[in-house]
């Protein structure tokens, strides 16, 4: 080989390479996620919109006997409180001196209970209730403190309508106040 | 103010004073008898005598050490929830041992098969990606030593009467290490952030499937998607295969057990950024997204659950000190319950948004003293009393309590947990 077709077939290697390594010295592995983005187990979170709220419906008489088998042993038999938090009730309590924070008296929105008792409730199985199940139990605690009539069924259009009682409780800090 | 420069504290040493003429009188080394002999003085030890114990795969702590705990207070309902304290009143230095690291767990440590788990990085994104743990290895890494802290860290600080618990089982909701990782700009620049994203959806892969919005700021500025804890991949119960670490923010946001981080440009308003992690003032608005963990510090030793034996004696009063907002530029040390401050000295390193620690001698006399530490930092921001701090929030945030800490030393070298005078 001449010397300058070893030089040539250098720079060759050379582009070849950094095509391979674009600019910043490492090799992108990231797998193409489309499908499995629009899966339903990648799709948990529900925000105050509602949008990814599964299709279900559930009441508060429903969720009244749901929440006796599934969540009594822990919330107490009336949902105020044993060995997990207190869920209902204290409405109107934050400005006392013993104020208290259950869903119904603290939480900004009704959504919020929907993702989190479908990702972690009942403790002991986390991902075993239903989607109606999980709507039925929405209503059964905001119903308690008549945050919905007893016979509002919940679903994935009807949830996100319900304004909770502390929804204008919360001062954003980030990022501008300290 | 009422600061005295520290000559005039008599009872803290100058530097100087502890040099060799001070206790070269009271030292006596201990000296073998028969020296000229050639037969072995009975009196040694017997791991002198025989060969030791065997090599060990994995090291652990000397028997003698068992008692060196992180203390645990779970729900006995659901054992899996719960927390557990580092005991930062039997530690020195700075790095916390891994089998030491603070837990806060909501539904258990799982049990993660590696080969399994991906890293979702979908949302307002050009292309979804996953990324699997052997991808992730390859990928450029950096290190970097700072404190994780729970939000909830010290939170009976608000209650009316001083809890009565060492120092680690009352504070110790906070530890420090060397985590290395990918820096988390490198994936999400990968996926290619669309111009709409402003936060970022979290979720972890235990069995709470814990969310949490982030805003995207952060993740570009200075977030990890740590594999290493001390240069060891991490332990389970600290997010293995992989976790968020996010240096200065509260600890709940450093996500456990990573499994999706979803671009939106709204958060979520999951569970622990409504109900939780939120602080409750006195006109009953709460303040949200509190993300940075202000300054702090606590004197490890002495502190309660232990004595001091000598009256007079000289101790070495230390302490961790740490901020989320930079360095830790000064921390004072008061034996008066906060009438006057002595400057303690810093130990290097001095790292940002990392534990630091300090000392000082103090020559103890046998009197009432309350013992106390007051951190600054890069930003000027000081330490506030705890008068200051309820002053400023109220008693029902529960979260974010940053008080000075007041030991009481009484006139028979016992030591208390008070609220300062």
């Amino acid at each position: 080989m001449s010397t300058v077709s070893k030089l040539l077939s250098h720079i060759l290697l050379l582009l070849l390479f950094m095509t391979c390594h674009a600019d910043d010295h490492y090799q992108p592995l990231g797998t193409p996620a489309n499908q499995l983005s629009q899966q339903a187990q990648w799709n948990l979170s529900i925000s105050p919109d509602g949008k990814d709220l599964p299709t279900g419906k559930g009441t508060a008489a429903q969720g009244a006997k749901i929440f006796s088998v599934k969540c009594a042993s822990c919330h107490g038999p009336e949902g105020i409180g044993a060995s997990a938090d207190p869920l209902h009730g204290e409405v109107g309590t934050l400005t006392s001196d013993y104020p208290e924070k259950t869903v119904n008296s603290y939480w900004p929105y009704a959504t919020t209970l929907f993702d989190y008792i479908r990702r972690s409730m009942p403790i002991n199985a986390p991902f075993s209730l239903t989607a109606d199940e999980v709507y039925a139990l929405c209503a059964y605690i905001l119903n308690q403190d008549d945050i919905i009539a007893a016979d509002i069924e919940l679903n994935e259009d009807s949830l996100p309508q319900v304004t909770m009682p502390n929804r204008n409780g919360f001062i954003v800090i980030y990022p501008d106040k300290k | 103010m009422k600061d005295s420069p520290p000559q005039s504290r008599r009872q803290f040493l100058k530097k100087a004073a502890l040099g060799g003429g001070a206790l070269a009188g009271t030292v006596s080394l201990p000296v073998w008898a028969n020296s000229e002999s050639l037969e072995f003085p009975d009196d040694l030890p017997d791991w002198m005598r025989k060969p030791g114990g065997d090599f060990s795969n994995y090291g652990q702590p000397s028997p003698h050490e068992q008692q060196i705990i992180r203390w645990i207070s779970a729900n006995p309902d659901a054992p899996g929830n719960g927390v557990s304290w580092t005991p930062l009143h039997d530690l020195q230095g700075t790095i916390t041992p891994n089998g030491l690291h603070y837990e806060r767990h909501h539904n258990g440590v799982p049990d993660i098969d590696p080969a399994q788990h991906i890293l979702l990085i979908d949302g307002l994104v050009d292309k979804p990606l996953s990324f699997d743990v052997k991808s992730l290895l390859r990928y450029p890494m950096i290190s970097r030593t700072c404190f994780i802290e729970c939000g909830g860290n010290s939170n009976s600080g608000w209650r009316s009467n001083p809890i009565q618990s060492q120092a680690g089982y009352a504070h110790g909701l906070v530890s420090n290490a060397e985590w290395t990782g990918i820096p988390l700009k490198i994936l999400l620049q990968e996926a290619g952030i669309k111009p709409t994203a402003k936060w970022v959806i979290a979720e972890g892969a235990d069995a709470a499937a814990l969310n949490i919005s982030i805003p995207l700021d952060k993740l570009l500025d200075d977030a990890m998607l740590a594999l290493y804890q001390n240069g060891e991949r991490l332990r389970p119960e600290n997010g293995y295969p992989m976790r968020l670490v996010l240096p200065g923010w509260e600890g709940i946001l450093n996500v456990k057990w990573l499994r999706q981080l979803r671009l939106t440009d709204q958060p979520v308003m999951s569970r622990d950024e409504t109900s939780q992690y939120t602080e409750l003032q006195p006109d009953g608005k709460a303040r949200q997204f509190t993300f940075v963990m202000d300054a702090k510090s606590l004197i490890t030793s002495p502190s309660l659950g232990m004595m001091l034996p000598d009256n007079p004696g000289i101790y070495q009063v230390t302490g961790l000190a740490w901020s989320g907002r930079g360095k830790i530029t000064r921390v004072e040390i008061s034996d008066d319950g906060g009438e006057n401050w002595v400057d303690a000295e810093l130990h290097a390193p001095v790292l940002d948004r990392a534990f630091t620690r300090f000392s000082l001698p103090w020559h103890w006399q046998g009197d009432y003293a309350i013992l106390q530490s007051r951190a600054t930092d890069e930003t000027g921001y000081i330490q506030p009393s705890r008068e200051d701090l309820i002053a400023q929030r109220g008693k029902h945030g529960f979260f974010h309590y940053n008080a000075i800490i007041s030991w009481e030393i009484t006139e028979e070298g016992d030591i208390n947990h008070v609220y300062g005078f």
